[in-house]
This record gives structure tokens, C-alpha cells and sequence, in this order.
């Protein structure tokens, strides 16, 4: 009895801290919300300049991570170790990805003079400044929990080499997987509100 | 007698890799439309048409690739009410904002 591990309870407990992360980034779309509605013209100009394409492929790249992560799971599931850790370094592989692009994204931003405190922004349009306040805060919060979930992965697949994530026992992964889709999830939204805005 | 305690008590669901592909081939099918769907001016519509495909990919990925679907009652009703909490948290303010 003393070795039953309480797999559900495991789960609860990521559950309601995943309900934390949505309240945050749900209390930041609130905020994008009301100044959408303040400066309307100037969140439409603000989202021209953002690239579409790059916004299109790390969106695409955060998909098939998730799908990649949910599948290692199943290998897990089935007792295929080598499918598994593939699965789960091609996940991590496209986190490191998705940094890339965001990097060249956030670099050709600063290029054009677009960054907090840049001249352009204060002595623009103040509802442009609002926009690219709120696109830094919220990509770069997003940008720091693809690294955490990066982080919880590289652990998972180090416990998958080790054996101490097996078909009885995977909950740390399971977890791991979890936090990896929520980051997907919240990319859902980050993306149409910033990206396609026309 | 303790890994039968464990495992009789959690029934654990098993997704086929066939079946995530599939969900992850719907995925990338919205995500086509949210982008070609951008390219056409809908007027004030825009928004609740992106926020629409959104709600449509963010549920697949909460039903499969996060389980919701097959976890038990706690999990699901503790979802429904943060999401019922979030809203309240969204239009209450949005109404102040909207008709003030």
C-alpha cells in the first residue's frame, strides 16, 4: 500500500496550477482587450508590422510538438523506449526552433526601432506603444515558458533513458506533457490576436 | 498486489499514434483557415472569427493531447469552472470597458 501512487492526485495538482497559468495569461488578454478597444487603428497598424509567415511557422511547429510529445506517451504506453525518446528530442528540438524564429522576429523588430522605450514608439502613435508593450510582455512571457517547458522535457527524457519513466510509472512525463500543450495552447491565442489582427 | 492496486484503480487510455495524427491533421487544417480567413477584410467580424478558430483548435488540444476527455469528474468540472471563472473575468470587464 505504501508504494500506490496516486495518479490522479498527481494529475489534480498539475491541473490546478495549469488553471494559475491560464488565469494569467487570460488576465493578459484582458488587457489586450480593453486597449483593443481604446486604440482600435493603431493595434490593426501594429499587427501589419508583425510577420505573418514566421508567426505561421512557429505556430505550426509548436502543433506537431504537442502531437510529437502526446505520441512519445504512447510509445511510453507501449514499452517502446528508443520511439519515445525520438519522440521527445524532436519535441525539444522544435522548442529550440521556435526560439530561433522568435530571436530573428524580436531582432528585426529591434532593427526597425520597435522595442520598449525605442524613439519611434514614444514619440509615435501612443496606442502603437500599448500594442508593442503587450506584444514584448506577452510573447516574451509565452518566449520563458517554451524554455521552462523545454527544461521540464530534457528532465523527462533523461528519467525515459534511465528507466525511471516506464509503461507503470510516467507521470513526471505525463506532466511534463501537460505543461508542453498548455504553452501550444496558449500560442493559439497569442497567434490570431497579434499576428492576424488586420 | 500493489501494482494490481495501482493499475485496477486507473484505467489508463491509450491514443494511437493514428488517432494524434489525425488530431494533429486538424489542427494544422484550421490553422490554414485562421490564416487564409486573415486575408479577406470581415469588418468587425475579424476578431470573433480568429477567437472562433482559436476556441476550435484549443479544444482539440485540450480533449486529446491533454486527456480531458478521459480524465475523471474532478479534473473536468475544475476545468469547466476555471473556464466559466475566465470568462467572468473577460466580459465583466469588457462590458465596463465597452459601455463606459
Amino acid at each position: 500500500m505504501e508504494h500506490a501512487i496516486d495518479k490522479t492526485g498527481v494529475k489534480i495538482g498539475m491541473w490546478i496550477f495549469l488553471y494559475s497559468e491560464i488565469i494569467l495569461f487570460g488576465g493578459l488578454f484582458v488587457l489586450y482587450a480593453a486597449y483593443f478597444h481604446e486604440h482600435p487603428e493603431s493595434f490593426v497598424a501594429g499587427g501589419l508590422e508583425l510577420d505573418r509567415v514566421i508567426g505561421s511557422i512557429n505556430t505550426l511547429v509548436l502543433l506537431v510538438s504537442s502531437f510529437t510529445v502526446a505520441a512519445s506517451i504512447t510509445a511510453i504506453q507501449r514499452r517502446q523506449k528508443k520511439l519515445s525518446i525520438g519522440f521527445l528530442l524532436f519535441s525539444i528540438f522544435c522548442g529550440v526552433v521556435f526560439l530561433i524564429n522568435k530571436y530573428f522576429e524580436w531582432g528585426a523588430k529591434f532593427h526597425h526601432d520597435i522595442f520598449p522605450n525605442s524613439e519611434r514608439l514614444l514619440d509615435g502613435d501612443p496606442g502603437l506603444n500599448i500594442f508593442f508593450g503587450l506584444y514584448y510582455t506577452i510573447t516574451g512571457l509565452h518566449g520563458l515558458h517554451v524554455i521552462i517547458g523545454m527544461v521540464l522535457l530534457s528532465i523527462s527524457l533523461v528519467f525515459v533513458m534511465r528507466d525511471k519513466i516506464t509503461e507503470n510509472r510516467y507521470a513526471m512525463l505525463e506532466n511534463s506533457g501537460l505543461y508542453w500543450h498548455l504553452v501550444d495552447l496558449i500560442w493559439i491565442f497569442v497567434f490570431p490576436l497579434f499576428y492576424l489582427v488586420l | 498486489m500493489e501494482d494490481s492496486f495501482v493499475s485496477e484503480h486507473e484505467t489508463e487510455h491509450q491514443l494511437s499514434y493514428g488517432f494524434l495524427a489525425f488530431i494533429l491533421g486538424g489542427l494544422v487544417l484550421l490553422t490554414c483557415i485562421t490564416v487564409g480567413v486573415s486575408y479577406i477584410d470581415w469588418g468587425f467580424l475579424n476578431v470573433p472569427i480568429a477567437l472562433f478558430v482559436a476556441s476550435s483548435k484549443a479544444t482539440l488540444v485540450l480533449l486529446f493531447f491533454m486527456h480531458i476527455k478521459y480524465e475523471g469528474l474532478v479534473i473536468k468540472v475544475s476545468f469547466i469552472s476555471t473556464m466559466v471563472f475566465l470568462a467572468i473575468m473577460i466580459s465583466f470587464t469588457f462590458w465596463d470597458v465597452g459601455f463606459r
